[in-house]
């Protein structure tokens, strides 16, 4: 086990040095964040100056250099644009997303899962077609609009619900969250809904996939002579089977609302990480992108660690020496 | 008396009126007002002196001020300097008595000597407000309430630079580092102590940003009890929270929105002439050029000023402004608008198009089958930016001038542009201290490095006869004397069509009913010029 561990850990390092170079070659090839940050007005001594302050004179590979050494101690840098330390920035803004990300992954799990099993038992019921059709329109629409629309019905045209923003935050520690107070909830629900829809469909469709494979399974046919009650039946046999494709699913996906839940962020103005990358990029703040893409490869290793230990408890069969990842 | 009878209900109904409103009345002066503005852009930081940036500078003047102000068409206005006056190389500034700073310590010369000392010692600041200190030579404090600068030359615009430097309390930002209180410190309200009206509260990155009102304010009271900033960077989800009632005042709503907003009985728009003009600058350093094909073979159509006339007499800037930029920007005919200073009061409306002149002039420099040409351009930068391009491509269609457009992301944009990828291009010039030296100095005085000439003058555009004119006008110190020379400059270089001014830019913000808002020329939301209406 931690042997697989190690190796997944040493994955892990590789990928976020090789990320972190393309992120160097690639903003170089963008543009100067010299010429982003230094005002109109400023002069070629000015701007050679900003230039050497930030050690973006130096050759680019100098510069690659010289910021691995750092990251090796696990200094990241301090964004061009704000001073501030790259990673402290990030670190900020991580609880409003992580907090977004497992209320929207909640939702569509608690929806997505009843769906699908109702679907995967009755396969031919107007109910199930309903229930798919749904599904198929969850996630083909695109987010934004899904976004837009939410705020346009229900804040702008019944004002129940505020349209942007992250509302009145409660402490635990040093962490803010909105989950803690009504206010929270209330602006948290629209962001919340806008992605669990897709991701809702999504996991109906699983779901209901692996109820269908599971049926006609020996267990539960041997369950069902038994005379189980369908309640334990559905409860214990099938549930504890299925959970697998839905456990892999789920995990996939949640990395994916917690790394890229930009778009959404926008639109509510929600003050996550996912924002402060966009706006990061859009200003050549080097050192923020690095930061937030070496996070990000970090945690989607991890989450994938989480998911194959989780595999090995769901499944006993599974056996993690063996897996050779 | 038998009236008596029924002027029973009558008299109780104006009696219940008068309640009403009475009640209605008392309930506006008890109740907190609060203002909650959606800004475009966040701050970067809340140092005053970090970051010469508008997101930043419309939120330290706010907190802070300077020892002179502009108001909202940029004509320089006292502030915690009563009055100025200038003396060959050395300004005397006597301070407003009786200012005290938010903690409620005196204000006096001893912070005006500590903010100028503190602004070099800023470090790694991605923009430097050194620029507003340049040609000081040594400033000094005689007595408390008088401040003696003086410059290396005679340097008339030493005043309108103050405003760009807003007074920090020298006792609250005093600190261990070279610098006193560090950006860190401040961002955190360490040390954030100002004159100004409202005072910091507190700052969550990414979701808001509150002031309060400052008890010991100097001049008229605040309004509001509290300002709330939240920066919704989301053109739409800025109009959707002013339409939700999230928040009373949002900038810069999109212009294809504006029609809808003001028919909405709840809210009103308000619009301003800014100084930013939009121009297209044509590449005149020599006969080899990136963009253009269809010339002659080693020749660049853009050195005739034949060529260029026509060019500008191709636009149509009525229709282009009316209908690319929705009614809210204004036809342009130099590159600052008059009456700000230094422009020229005979360059006010825009050249008629013409394009029949515009082909004849094609024809009589040489190119009667014109020439093909691309136009580089920003996208979101400026409104409209693209769209405008496009247009303009256009109108240079119809004369012969097959133009097509590059739009790029504006980082990719800037890289080029300074790395001379264009033969024209578009792009925009705020000219920050409303004075035309500023603009011509950027935009078309011959480059120089090493004096910090033409910084942005990519076309390369040189006349003598206009720099000699700007840099006669840099070291006079009669104002009059000076705008008259500065006009007669902008009028030299429009003769000569070195670049082509399209149009002014209005600054936009859309509000609720409650509230007024003054907009600025400067596209900056002060919330000290926005105040309840009952």
């Amino acid at each position: 086990m931690s042997a697989f561990i190690i190796r997944r850990l040493l994955q892990a390092v590789l990928v976020m040095t090789v990320m972190s170079g393309l992120v160097f070659i690639g903003l170089y090839v963008v543009g100067d964040p010299v010429s982003m940050m230094a005002s109109a007005e400023a002069t070629e001594q000015d701007r050679a100056e900003i230039r050497a302050s930030f050690g973006l004179d130096k050759p680019l590979w100098q510069q690659y250099g010289i910021f691995m050494s750092h990251a090796l101690r696990l200094d990241f840098g301090k964004s061009f644009l704000t001073g501030q330390s790259a990673m402290g920035l990030i670190l900020e803004r991580m609880p409003a997303t992580l907090e977004l990300a497992l209320v929207s992954m909640g939702l569509a799990v608690l929806v997505g899962i009843p769906l699908g099993i109702w679907a995967g038992l009755r396969p031919q019921a107007y109910s199930t077609r309903g229930i798919m059709a749904g599904s198929v329109l969850g996630f083909s629409l695109p987010n934004f609009w899904v976004g837009l629309m939410l705020i346009m019905v229900f804040a702008v045209q019944f004002g129940w619900l505020p349209a942007s923003g992250r509302g009145a935050t409660g402490h635990i520690g040093a962490l803010d969250l909105s989950v803690l107070t009504l206010d929270g909830w209330s602006h948290l629900l629209l962001p919340a809904v806008t992605i669990a829809l897709a991701k809702a469909a999504l996991i109906i469709r699983v779901t209901r996939a692996a109820t269908r494979e599971a049926l006609p399974m020996d267990y539960i046919k041997f369950a069902r002579a038994k005379g189980l009650r369908w309640s334990r039946i559905l409860r214990v046999h099938l549930l504890k089977n299925i959970m697998v494709p839905i456990v892999t699913v789920g995990g996939l996906e949640f990395g994916q609302v917690v790394a890229f839940a930009v778009v959404t962020e926008t639109i509510f103005a929600w003050p996550g990480m996912g924002k402060l990358l966009l706006d990061s990029i859009i200003t050549l703040d080097r050192p923020v992108v690095v930061a937030y893409l070496i996070l990000i490869v970090f945690f989607l290793v991890m989450l994938n660690l989480v998911v194959d230990v989780l595999y090995s408890v769901l499944d006993p069969r599974v056996r993690l020496q063996g897996a050779k990842a | 008396m038998p009236a008596c009878i029924p002027l029973g209900p009558v008299a109780r109904f104006l009696l219940s009126g008068a309640a009403v409103v009475a009640g209605v009345s008392w309930s506006g002066i008890v109740q907190a007002r609060d203002l909650v503005v959606a800004l475009k852009t966040e701050p970067t930081s809340m140092d005053p002196q970090y970051h010469a940036l508008t997101p930043n500078i419309q939120l330290s003047q706010t907190l802070f001020e300077p020892l002179v102000c502009v108001d909202a068409d940029l004509k320089p206005e006292p502030c915690l300097a009563e009055s100025w006056k200038a003396d060959g190389k050395v300004w005397t500034f006597k301070l407003r008595p009786n200012v005290k700073f938010s903690d409620g310590s005196p204000m006096t010369s001893a912070d005006v000597l500590f903010t100028m000392d503190r602004v070099p010692k800023v470090p790694n600041s991605p923009s430097s407000f050194k620029v507003y200190l340049q040609k000081v030579e040594k400033i000094e404090a005689p007595d408390p309430l008088t401040v003696r600068i003086t410059t290396t030359e005679p340097y008339p615009l030493l005043a309108i630079n103050m405003v760009g430097l807003p007074i920090m309390s020298a006792k609250a930002a005093a600190g261990a580092a070279p610098e006193g209180k560090t950006t860190t410190e401040l961002n955190a309200g360490s040390g954030l102590v100002g004159t100004g009206p409202y005072k910091f509260v507190s700052w969550k990155r990414g979701s808001e940003v509150v002031f309060e009102r400052n008890p010991h304010y100097w001049g008229k009271a605040p309004a509001w009890d509290k300002v709330i900033y939240r920066p919704i960077s989301n053109p739409a989800a800025r109009v959707a929270a002013l339409l939700a009632g999230d928040v009373d005042l949002a900038e810069d709503p999109p212009t294809d929105d504006l029609e809808r907003l003001r028919k909405e009985p709840k809210l009103t728009v308000e619009t301003k002439a800014s100084n930013r003009v939009i121009y297209v600058a044509l590449d005149q350093n020599g006969e080899a050029t990136p963009g253009i094909t269809g010339a002659a073979p080693g020749k660049n159509p853009l050195l005739d000023k034949r060529v260029r006339e026509a060019m500008s007499l191709a636009i149509d800037r009525t229709a282009l402004v009316s209908r690319t930029m929705g009614g809210v920007a204004t036809p342009a005919a130099q590159l600052l608008p008059y009456p700000m200073f230094g422009a020229s009061k005979n360059l006010v409306n825009a050249a008629k198009p013409d394009p029949e002149k515009a082909k004849a002039l094609l024809k009589e420099a040489g190119y009667p089958d014109g020439f093909t040409l691309v136009l580089g351009t920003p996208n979101g930068r400026y409104i409209n930016d693209s769209k405008v391009a496009q247009t303009l491509a256009a109108m240079w269609t119809r004369i012969g001038v097959k133009a097509s457009i590059d739009a790029n992301a504006p980082a990719v944009f800037f890289k080029n542009r300074d790395s001379y990828a264009y033969s024209a291009y578009l792009a925009g010039w705020g000219t920050a201290t409303g004075e035309m030296s500023n603009t011509l100095i950027a935009l078309l005085v011959t480059p120089d490095k090493d004096k910090g000439l033409g910084t942005t003058n990519r076309a390369r555009y040189s006349n003598p006869a206009m720099d000699k004119l700007v840099a006669e006008a840099s070291s006079q110190m009669d104002d009059a004397a000076r705008a008259a020379t500065l006009a007669k400059a902008s009028e030299l270089a429009m003769a000569d069509f070195a670049m082509l001014p399209i149009h002014f830019e209005h600054s936009v913000w859309a509000m609720k009913k409650n509230v007024s808002f003054k907009g600025r020329a400067d596209q900056q939301t002060m919330v000290q010029y926005a105040v309840p209406v009952k």
